[in-house]
This record gives structure tokens, C-alpha cells and sequence, in this order.
């Protein structure tokens, strides 16, 4: 039984981290039919721009409000840059720019900042609490009441504001939402900013945890694309539930079976959806009208 | 108000639209009749914005608007209930209505909004409803009092009567009928060359690509060729 709560605990914690990382997936896809492979790169300058700001000697609250700048910066730069002077282009050639994107960042943060792993001190310091023989680290709680309070924030966000809606009517009918004067490019803009402040705080939350550095970026992106598929691509909910269901998996399969195939069950998952449910647990079968 | 010059469009390699040209004046009906694939959908997005030109002129109110964006045409004046109703689907059907006066500045939006209820009693009924739970009927009139929402001074109607049973089919025409009693300028795109005609001021016929003949409603209603390649007398 503690093992078992033992492997939940962690299974929760990560998966909450591939929650706001799918979550971003969904966002930008949604708007842009775009899947977004940078999306790691954010999370990954979340971390790093906290712990090399924090080493410079800036206060870590504002360290990590200036990571999340630094993620939204390079969020709206990548979309003004690259993503939108290749409007028109297809899909597949998008994502394939998006690759680029993110060997670039990891390139960048690797020169500018270092290749070593970094941490954070957390933000409760104290020891684990013991919850059913359990140690339940008070930072994963910290990780999975951060990402309900983004989830909350951004539903309000999508469901009570004007420019919500604008980007979840972009999301649902372009055309449409071009003809009643949405700006939709600069919708896309915007979603690439929300989606890369996600992410960055979903680093800044993860690091004292996991280690963060340069490459921290690439196989988080990965498996937050593998939840993202699990739970639907293109469903915020899907995103959040196929994170944490990842997260569980991993945790159990690392636990019970062996930790040496810890990562293969993302990609194991990946194919299983593919063979089985292609639309996901909670996507919706796509039907092309004539 | 709307004047259309030599404007070409293609698709692609494809040029659909060869060099037309046709006028709006303000407060009058115009409709452009013609068969399936004649261009009327892809001149009306051209109008919009939402479908590049490859050269040619679009003035509304005074401006060259042919290079600008979609959004801004919106602002301007331009509103379109598009072809296929293109509702928001998953949104409620208050939203919808909201969102068509998302290029408004002006803040007084609930006022349309009563206006638009009044318009459709069936809207206000099912306002808190998904848009897409709603009849085809239905959802083209959120459509187009979505598009009535923006506060046009033109608006463009593609194939409102498309796929609806004909007691619909009046009363949408009816209501567009009605537009021009408020003052709001109407370009139609109709395949229901008949009903069209009947409540146009002018109309334009569509051939693959050109403008072939043009006329007063009732002069085209009466025409030989208009009624033998449209109307089928």
C-alpha cells in the first residue's frame, strides 16, 4: 500500500508537469493546426533562466517572473519570426520549423547558459510528509496545485473573456472567426505566449524536483505530445487528464515493472492510441463534411 | 458604397475569377445570380478579405481597401454571413451573437444584442445553448444576425437560403427584404435566382468567372436567357 502511494505521489507530480506541457500542445494546435515541438524549450528556459538569474543574485520570485518573460518573449518572437512569414505553408512544414525552433533554443541555452544540471530550492523547505508510509514531498504538492490554479486560470480565462473566446472561436471555425474581424494571426501570436508562460512556470514548478538544464526541454516534449494524443489532441481537458494518466503510468510501470522502461511506456502509449483510439480518450472523431 | 474593378482571383494556378467589375450603391440590393463554381463565393470572400487577389481594385466608402487585412474590412463596415453558416459551433449561442461585434470599439453591444432577439425570438430562447445544437434554420439565423452584430453598413450574403425548407426560404428573404427599411446596404449571392431577383434592386449574372449581364431585378427576372439558364422557364 505505500508503495503503491509512494508511486502515485510521483506518477501525479510528473504527470502535472506533462498536463501544462500538452496543455500548451493543445493550445497552439487549436488555433494554428500547429504542433508546437518547442514547447519543451519552454519549460526548459523557465528553469533555467530562474536558477541563472537567481545565481546572479536576483530575489527567486523575480527570477521567476523573469523567466516567464524571457518564455513568452521567445514564444512570441518564435511565432513572429518563424511561424507566421510561413503562413500558408502546410502542417507537416510548420512543425517541421518548430523542430528547428527548438535545436536552436537547446543550442542557445547551451552556450549561454551551461550543460550542467541545475536545481532549485523549493518553495516550502521541509521535510517530506509521510502520508500512508508514503514521503509525499511538499513540492509536489506545490507542483499540482500550481498547475490546477493555471488550469482554472486559463479555463476563466478562455470561457469569461472577450479574447478567450475569440481563440476558442479561431480554434473552431477560422474563417468564420476572421469574418467577424478576429485578428486571427495575432490570436495564434497570443496563443504561443500563453502557451510558452505555461510552460516556463511548469519549469520553474518542476525544478527543485526533476533537475532541469539545456536538454530537459526534448523528451518532455515528447511525452507531453504522447499525453496530448492520449487525451484527445485539440482537448485542454483530454491535455490535462492524458498528462496526469501519463505521469501514472510511468510511475507504476517504473514501480512494478522496470525503471529501465520508464520512458519507453510514453511511446509505447503513442502507438497504442494510434492502433486503437486515434482520436483519443476525449477527441472527437474527425468527420469531414462534403 | 462598394465598386469592384477588374479584380482577379486564383486558386493556385487556377484563375477563377477573370477581371470583374460591378458596383454597390448605398441602400440598394444587389444580387449576383449564377450556376454552382460561376465564382459568386470566391468574389464575396475576395470582398472580405479572406481570399487573396492577384490584381484589381476593391473601393468601399471611399477607400482602396483590396490590400487590407480581413479584420479591418470588418471595422469599416463590411460584414458577411458566409456560405454554410460557419457558426462557432461549441460556443453558446450568445457568444456567437458577442463575437460578431468583437471588431466594434464602441461599447453599447447589448443594444444590438436586444435588437438582434427581436429580430429572432427563437436566438433569445436558446441563447445559452451550443450554437451547434442548433437547426440548420436556426443556425443561419445566428449567422446572420451574428453578422448584424458587427453594425455593417454592407453586408454580404452567401447562399442564405442554401439547404433550408422553403417556408424558411421566405422568411429569410423576408428579412433581408427588411434590411433595406434600416438603411443597411445588401450585396446577395443567391443560386435561388428567382427569389433573389424578386427583392434586388439590380443584379449581376456570374459566368465562370466574368460578369455577363447585369440589370435591374426585374428586367433579369424577365429575361430570356436569365430565365432559361436560371429559373428554368
Amino acid at each position: 500500500m505505500a508503495e503503491f502511494l509512494q508511486f502515485t505521489f510521483s506518477g501525479l507530480t510528473v504527470g502535472a508537469i506533462y498536463a501544462l506541457v500538452a496543455l500548451g500542445f493543445t493550445l497552439i494546435y487549436n488555433a494554428s493546426d500547429v504542433i508546437n515541438f518547442a514547447q519543451g524549450e519552454f519549460v526548459m528556459l523557465g528553469g533555467m533562466v530562474t536558477v541563472f538569474a537567481a545565481a546572479a543574485g536576483i530575489p527567486l520570485p523575480l527570477a521567476a517572473l523573469l523567466a516567464i518573460a524571457v518564455a513568452v518573449t521567445v514564444g512570441m518572437l518564435l511565432h513572429r519570426l518563424a511561424i507566421e512569414p510561413a503562413r500558408g505553408a502546410t502542417a507537416v512544414t510548420l512543425i517541421i520549423i518548430t523542430i528547428g525552433a527548438s535545436i536552436l533554443l537547446r543550442g542557445l541555452a547551451a552556450t549561454f547558459f551551461d550543460k550542467n544540471f541545475h536545481s532549485l530550492p523549493p518553495l516550502i523547505r521541509s521535510e517530506p510528509w509521510m502520508v500512508g508510509g508514503a514521503a509525499l514531498l511538499p513540492q509536489s504538492v506545490v507542483v499540482l496545485i500550481g498547475t490546477a490554479v493555471i488550469v482554472a486560470a486559463l479555463w476563466s480565462f478562455l470561457t469569461r473573456t472577450m479574447t478567450g473566446k475569440a481563440m476558442l472561436a479561431t480554434a473552431s471555425n477560422r474563417l468564420a472567426a476572421r469574418l467577424v474581424g478576429i485578428n486571427t494571426s495575432a490570436i495564434v501570436g497570443l496563443s504561443f505566449m500563453v502557451s510558452a508562460a505555461i510552460g516556463a512556470i511548469g519549469g520553474i514548478l518542476a525544478a527543485p524536483i526533476t533537475l532541469t538544464n539545456y536538454d530537459v526541454g526534448t523528451l518532455l516534449a515528447l511525452k507531453a505530445f504522447a499525453a496530448a494524443m492520449l487525451g484527445g489532441m485539440g482537448n485542454p481537458l483530454g491535455a490535462v487528464a492524458g498528462g496526469l494518466l501519463l505521469g501514472l503510468l510511468e510511475a507504476f510501470g517504473a514501480g512494478y515493472l522496470s525503471s529501465q522502461y520508464k520512458d519507453a511506456i510514453a511511446f509505447i502509449v503513442i502507438l497504442f492510441v494510434l492502433f486503437v483510439r486515434p482520436q483519443g480518450l476525449f477527441g472527437k472523431i474527425g468527420v469531414e463534411r462534403v | 458604397m462598394l465598386a469592384v474593378e477588374n479584380l482577379t482571383s486564383r486558386y493556385g494556378r487556377i484563375e477563377v475569377l477573370h477581371g470583374v467589375s460591378f458596383n454597390v450603391n448605398a441602400g440598394e440590393i444587389v444580387t449576383l445570380v449564377g450556376a454552382n463554381g460561376a465564382g459568386k463565393t470566391t468574389l464575396l470572400r475576395a470582398i472580405s478579405g479572406v481570399q487573396p487577389i492577384s490584381s484589381g481594385f476593391i473601393h468601399f466608402a471611399g477607400e482602396n481597401i483590396e490590400i487590407a487585412p480581413a479584420h479591418t474590412r470588418v471595422t469599416r463596415g463590411i460584414a458577411q454571413v458566409p456560405e454554410g453558416r460557419q457558426i462557432f459551433a461549441p460556443l453558446s449561442v450568445e457568444d456567437n451573437l458577442r463575437l460578431g461585434a468583437y471588431a466594434r470599439s464602441d461599447g453599447d453591444i447589448s443594444t444590438d444584442l436586444d435588437g438582434v432577439y427581436a429580430t429572432f425570438p427563437l436566438l433569445f430562447e436558446k441563447r445559452r445553448n451550443q450554437a451547434g445544437a442548433l437547426s440548420g434554420g436556426q443556425q443561419q439565423m445566428l449567422a446572420i444576425g451574428r453578422a448584424l452584430m458587427a453594425r455593417p453598413k454592407l453586408m454580404l450574403l452567401d447562399e442564405p437560403s442554401m439547404g433550408l425548407a422553403p417556408i424558411l426560404v421566405d422568411q429569410i428573404f423576408a428579412i433581408i427584404a427588411d434590411f433595406k427599411q434600416r438603411g443597411l446596404t445588401v450585396l446577395l449571392v443567391e443560386q435561388n435566382a428567382y427569389a433573389a431577383l424578386a427583392i434586388a434592386d439590380r443584379g449581376y449574372v456570374m459566368e465562370t468567372g466574368r460578369i455577363t449581364m447585369d440589370g435591374t431585378g426585374e428586367a433579369l427576372l424577365h429575361d430570356d436567357r436569365v430565365r432559361s439558364a436560371f429559373l428554368g422557364l
